[in-house]
This record gives structure tokens, C-alpha cells and sequence, in this order.
């Protein structure tokens, strides 16, 4: 098959790409460019796309001969990924970018691009594995479970996913270091990227509070209606938060307090006691299937972060393909824009994003 | 040139190694004056044209605002290639000169009309004009002596990027009438990595670079010995050559140019179709991003370039093609095949067979939309 390697200038992606060689396929590289005004050295293991990321990708490329070019996908970044997150958060709401990097660019603009261009399919490190099912490819969880990105994958179409190659999947991360050492792959030591790409500080709170327009307000205790303190802006916080609330004197109780509820329209945030955070029925919106559409009343397991646990769940889709999702035991803390990804083992069933959670009355 | 490589003397050392290196140079900077029209006092060794670009822009702007300070404004081509047109901002941007770009016409010609209007009513406050001689994109050839003629009324110094010039013109220094003109190695076959200012003996600059006063105090720094002499080599054979190579390169040119727009009909031949380098044939492929095509036609072995190679990595819409009034989609829609002395007609024909696939299929990927506003000259 003549498939593109997406190049980052880390370790995964340069092996993956080694074994598609491997595998016999015609390789050709690209390196996205997703930031306007990259920096020439990476500080540590945050931040992306420096010009010796670039570099470091090229160099890739060159051992396994495969041609290399860069795509500057950075005005479709900003837009779809940058931009996206900065608006989800002045909604009140916690998105996740690497999600949304994913279904907009890698496996969108990229792979459409890729596939007008003559390509078969893409290829990236991602750590998940694609198995032929009954009804099609399949997107299953890696085998290692401390870098399985099955969740950040979710949000793949079968279509998409019949036009991606994860050749890392059925690999641990030490196996791939030392593979990539063995290739004499030179970024083999090269630290893992974490958080946030565009962030590269790691400071979400303070980079936010650069983009959107902080408004002080109210603090209100759920349970009374009374205010009980000052906030310097309600996008800064996340439901389930405790730290940063700053409430003098809390309550009589001398119970904690965290965040239950940010209403951003009148600018306030709930605070309540611990228990309150405790919901079992997540309402969400913008569904995508990974492969035919499962029955309501499906039992699944659900996973709301890139490495949560996987919570027994039943999976109800109304009339209007509207996706609630109930679940066995109370969950503690989920904010609205969090994406919930549904298993079926470790397949992948779907993913949709979080509009509203709450107690029901049924647990 | 191989055989000085293994001679290690320094042309600025006094022993018999160094005085053998030296005489190398020195037959080379007369060799490289012979070709290129000049004194050989006036050429200055540089490591390649951007070095001896940002020497006579930077060098002579300083110095013309140190002998006259009301000389503040830098006056360049708005179609410079980016070794001009970089130092030429940075002038504006961090030494506190003033910059007026001069307007190209939809050729991406610099005329005297248009020199004069960005003069302006104040010439006298201008200290350099620097304007290419032939276009490294689209190939437009400026008429440098029309344009020194009107620098001269005011006594104002000039200086021409010549560097795509001399493997396809006949370049005479003296009769361009300007007081700076820059010149590569690699552009007529020498190494990469060598280039020459071409400084007339009444033209001063102050230097960027300071040290052993090497050539003329201009440029300080031991001088690549084997380099200076593979590029007077390079340089002299193809001043032998040249009219055979034009008049074979142009025919090429010219059947390449026929046949992509029998292949693309909408496809726009841009720039001068007279005033051109013989080697250049660049288009507009209205739909099909300059990228993908570049991508498609590598992977059948074509080799060829968007905007300039310099800008190659992440790809902005070209100036160039700005300059020239072509919008955003168009400047970025671009491609350009350059041909070469060892071009033939098989490798116009390879092209030609595996252009119309290598269209179809970047139509197809489209151009996707720009949110980022381009940089204009």
C-alpha cells in the first residue's frame, strides 16, 4: 500500500513508520507543522513542533529513505484545535484538544488530503490496535495500558479508522524505546510528549486567563443559594476543582467544598460538598460511531479521561439519536465537555462529548 | 580545487604553503573579475550570495547614513529574494532606517517609472537602492542599467542581487552602472558556499563582520582556498559555454512551456515572456496547491520547486507572486521548473508524461483556506 507516515520527530512515530516500512509498504513522511510561530528547541517533554522536532523528523525519514515532506496545517490547528478550546472553556466547559487534534486534523484534514493525493491510508505511533471484525476494521485497546490512546482515538469514524495503521499497538513503550535504539533511530531517547501541545509551559489556568476575558463573580454554595465568596473569573474553573476556591470561612460544618457547577452565563460557581459531584447519568451530545451503531440498552464500559478507569455502564440512545449513558456506581466529578469514550471490551464502540451529568433516581 | 584540498595553506599566512594558497586566490579573483566585467580589486569573497547580499545592504545603508545622516531610507524591489528583502526589514525593523518598496508590475518587472515614483519627491534622503537582476522565482530579468540611470541624478549607491544572473547572462559589472552586485558559486555550478560582492574601489561599506581585515577589511575570515578556486573554475566555464547552453536551454524551455499548457490550459505562464532567464518556467496551477503537486511529481522521480527553495519547509504564499498582483489561492498554486545545462529533452518529456496525473489528483486535494494574513513586501 503507498501510505503516509505522520512524522512528529519523536520516538513512536519514527517506529511506527519503520514498520510499515518493514511490512513492505511505500512510505512516504510528512511532518506536521501545526504551530505559526515554533520555537527552535524543545524545553523538556512539553511543547510541539519546534524546528528540531522538524528536523528530528526529517532525519527519520532519510534512514528508512522515505521522501519527507512538512504540511503547515497550523492555520487549521489554530482553528479546529486552538481556537475550539479556548471557546469550550469561555463556555464553561473542559475540552479535550488531543481529541479534538485527531478528528479534525490527523484524521481529517490529513488523511482526506492523503487519500486525494493517491495515499491508501495513514500511518501514526498512536498506541491502539485496528483487528478485521465481522462488521469491518475494528479500533481495539494497546496492549499496554500505561500508553494505550485508545480514548484520544474515539473519536474516529470507521471509515477513518479503515484508513489509519497503528503498527505500535501490539507493543509496550520499553519494547518500542529499544527498538528504535536498535534502528539507531536518534530521538530514541527522546522524553515522551505530555499535556497540552500549545501550552508549552504547562500552565492551562494562566494561558487561558491570557485568552479569554476574566470577569470576577459570585461563589454560591449549591445547597443554600448563598454567596460565599469571590472568583476572579468563572472559566478558570473545572467541576470537581477544590483548590483555588479561596472561600474564607467555609462552612460550619467545616466540611470542604469544591466546585459542582460552573454557570458561565451569569458568571457564577457552585460550590458544594463532595457528595453533590456524585452522578451516575451522563447526558451528551455530537455522538461518533467507530462502527455500527450499538442497540440502546447496550452494556458497555465508559472511560471519561485519557486514562481513567473503564466504568461499567448501560448505553441508552433515544429517538433522537440523542446518547445517555447510565451508570452502575456514582462517579465523582464530571464536567461538561469531558468525552466519554464507550468500550465493548476493548473495543472501541464510540465516543460522544459530555453536555450534562447528574444524579438519577433510579441508583 | 581537489588538489588544494589537501593542501592545507592559509592565503593569509606568509610561508610557502600560504603564499601557494594565495596565489590560488588571487589568480581566481582575476579569473571571477574576467567573467563577470570588474577590477579584480573589486571582488570580495563571500560565503555564498546571502552572505555578500547582507554585506552591500546592511554595509552600504550604514555607511551612507554615517557620511550623510539625513540618508535613511533603504529603497528594494518588492519581488527581492528573501536575502535582500530579510536584511532590507531588518534594517526598518531594528536599525531605524526607512523602507519603501518598489512596486513590480504584473511581470514582476522593477521599472525605472516605477524606481522613481518610490524615490519619491526626496531623493536625497536615500542611501541604497537595491533592486535583482533576474527574478530567482519567476525569472523577470530587470533592465539594472535603465534603473541606475535614475540613481545617478541623485548620486544615490545601488546594488543589484545578481545571483541567478551569470550562468545565463553576460554579466558586465561597469556597464550595470551600479556600485554593488552579488554572485554565488553553486548558481553556475561551482560548490555551494562561495559567492562574491562585486564592491566598485569608490563604494565603501562598513563591515558586519570584524577580524583579520581579509579582503579589503570587508570580510574578515580565512579564505576557503579550494572553494574560491572551484568557483572561478565554475564560473569561467560557463561564460565559455554559455551561448551553446542558452540557445539549447531555451528550446527546452520553450517546448516545456508549450506542452504543460496544452496539458493545463488554464494553467498561467507567469511572468516577462520576453525579459526572462532561459531556465525559469514557472506557472500558476489555478486549484492545485504548489505542494501537492511538488509532493506527486517527486514521487515520479520530477524534481521541481514552489516559490523558492529557500522558502521550502513550511510553505507561505510567495511574495513574488504577490508583488505581481496574484491572490492568496494563486501565490500559493505556484511551481517551478528550472532547467539546468545538463537538462534534456527526455527529462522535459518524463514531465510532461506525468504532469497531467500528478494535476488531476492535487485538484483533487484542493487548496485548503488560509486564516493567516501572508507577509508582503
Amino acid at each position: 500500500m503507498r501510505v503516509l507516515a505522520a512524522l512528529s520527530g519523536g520516538v513512536d512515530s519514527a517506529v511506527a513508520a519503520a514498520r510499515a516500512v518493514d511490512a513492505g509498504h511505500d512510505v512516504t513522511a510528512v511532518h506536521l507543522a501545526l504551530s505559526r510561530n515554533p520555537q527552535s528547541h524543545r524545553t523538556g517533554a512539553r511543547g510541539c513542533c519546534t524546528i528540531e522536532d522538524s528536523n528530528d523528523a526529517f532525519r527519520a525519514a532519510d534512514m528508512l529513505g522515505a521522501p519527507f515532506y512538512v504540511w503547515d496545517l497550523s492555520s487549521e490547528f489554530q482553528e479546529k484545535v486552538i481556537e475550539d478550546f479556548i471557546s469550550e472553556y469561555a463556555a464553561g466547559r473542559t475540552p479535550n484538544p488531543c481529541l479534538r487534534c485527531n478528528e479534525s486534523i490527523k484524521f481529517e484534514a490529513v488523511l482526506e488530503r492523503a487519500m486525494a493525493l493517491g495515499f491508501d491510508a495513514v500511518v501514526t505511533g498512536h498506541y491502539a490496535q485496528i483487528f478485521q471484525g465481522e462488521n469491518g476494521p475494528e479500533l481495539h485497546r494497546a496492549i499496554d495500558p500505561l500508553k494505550d490512546q485508545s480514548y484520544v482515538l474515539g473519536v474516529l469514524t470507521a471509515e477513518q479508522i479503515a484508513h489509519s495503521m497503528f503498527p505500535l499497538g501490539d507493543s509496550t513503550k520499553v519494547e518500542v524505546r529499544a527498538e528504535a535504539d536498535r534502528r539507531g533511530i536518534l530521538v530514541a531517547a527522546k522524553p515522551d510528549s505530555h499535556d497540552i501541545c500549545f501550552i508549552p509551559d504547562g500552565d492551562t489556568a494562566g494561558w487561558l486567563s491570557r485568552q479569554i476575558e476574566s470577569v470576577p463573580g459570585e461563589v454560591v454554595d449549591a445547597e443554600t443559594g448563598n454567596k460565599v465568596g469571590t472568583h476572579a473569573g468563572a472559566h478558570a474553573f473545572t467541576v470537581g476543582q477544590r483548590r483555588g476556591l479561596a472561600l474564607g470561612n467555609p462552612t460550619g460544618d467545616g466540611e470542604r467544598r469544591y466546585v459542582v457547577d460552573v454557570d458561565v452565563k451569569n458568571n457564577v460557581v457552585m460550590v458544594g460538598p463532595p457528595v453533590l459531584l456524585d452522578i451516575d447519568l451522563i447526558e451528551t451530545i455530537k455522538p461518533r460511531w467507530s462502527g455500527p451503531i450499538p442497540a440502546s440498552g447496550t452494556r458497555i464500559h465508559v472511560q471519561i479521561r485519557a486514562h481513567g478507569d473503564a466504568l461499567p455502564a448501560t448505553l441508552h440512545i433515544g429517538d433522537d439519536d440523542q446518547v445517555t449513558i447510565q451508570l452502575d456506581d456514582y462517579l465523582r466529578g464530571l464536567a461538561a465537555g469531558q468525552a466519554a469514550v464507550m468500550y465493548d471490551g476493548t473495543r472501541v464502540i464510540g465516543s460522544a462529548t459530555v453536555s450534562r451529568s447528574r444524579r438519577s433516581a433510579s441508583v | 580545487m581537489t588538489k588544494l584540498l589537501s593542501e592545507p595553506g592559509n592565503p593569509s599566512s606568509l610561508h610557502a604553503s600560504g603564499r601557494k594558497a594565495r596565489r590560488a586566490v588571487e589568480e581566481s579573483r582575476e579569473r571571477v573579475a574576467r567573467a563577470v566585467g570588474c577590477g579584480s580589486a573589486e571582488v570580495v569573497f563571500t560565503a555564498g550570495g546571502t552572505e555578500a547580499n547582507n554585506i552591500a545592504v546592511k554595509g552600504i545603508a550604514w555607511d551612507q547614513r554615517n557620511k550623510d545622516p539625513r540618508r535613511v531610507r533603504v529603497v528594494a524591489g518588492s519581488t527581492e529574494h528573501h536575502a535582500v528583502l530579510d536584511p532590507v526589514r531588518w534594517l526598518g525593523d531594528s536599525e531605524g532606517f526607512e523602507v519603501t518598496w518598489i512596486k513590480s508590475d504584473a511581470e514582476g518587472k522593477i521599472t525605472p517609472e516605477a524606481l522613481r515614483d518610490a524615490l519619491g519627491d526626496n531623493p536625497n534622503d536615500v542611501g541604497l537602492v537595491s533592486v535583482i537582476l533576474g527574478n530567482n522565482e519567476v525569472g523577470t530579468i530587470n533592465d539594472i542599467a535603465a534603473l541606475t540611470a535614475v540613481t545617478r541624478e541623485f548620486g544615490i549607491r545601488f546594488h543589484t542581487d545578481a545571483v541567478q544572473a551569470p550562468a545565463w547572462l553576460d554579466l558586465n559589472f561597469s556597464e550595470l552602472g551600479v556600485c554593488a552586485m552579488s554572485i554565488s558559486g553553486h548558481k553556475v555550478g561551482g560548490p555551494h558556499g562561495i559567492g562574491a560582492l562585486i564592491i566598485s574601489r569608490d563604494c565603501h561599506v562598513t563591515p558586519l563582520i570584524h577580524g583579520g581585515g581579509q579582503e579589503r577589511d570587508v570580510r574578515s575570515g580565512t579564505l576557503d582556498a579550494p572553494a574560491i578556486v572551484g568557483f572561478a573554475t565554475a564560473l569561467e566555464i560557463t561564460s565559455a559555454r554559455r551561448s551553446e547552453t542558452v540557445s539549447r536551454v531555451a528550446a527546452l524551455r520553450d517546448d516545456l512551456v508549450t506542452r504543460v499548457m496544452q496539458i493545463a490550459p488554464d494553467a498561467i505562464y507567469t511572468g516577462s515572456k520576453v525579459d526572462r532567464l532561459v531556465n525559469n518556467a514557472h506557472f500558476i496551477f489555478p486549484g492545485c496547491l504548489g505542494d501537492s503537486l511538488l509532493m506527486l511529481l517527486d514521487a515520479q522521480g520530477v524534481e521541481c520547486s514552489v516559490g523558492s527553495a529557500c522558502n521550502a519547509g513550511v510553505p507561505q504564499p510567495s511574495h513574488v507572486l504577490l508583488a505581481m498582483g496574484a491572490d492568496d489561492d494563486a501565490a500559493r498554486s505556484t511551481l517551478r521548473f528550472s532547467l539546468g545545462s545538463t537538462t534534456t529533452q527526455s527529462d522535459v518529456d518524463k514531465l510532461i508524461e506525468v504532469l497531467p496525473s500528478a494535476i488531476e489528483r492535487a485538484k483533487r486535494a484542493g487548496v485548503p483556506k488560509l486564516t493567516t494574513a501572508p507577509v508582503r513586501a
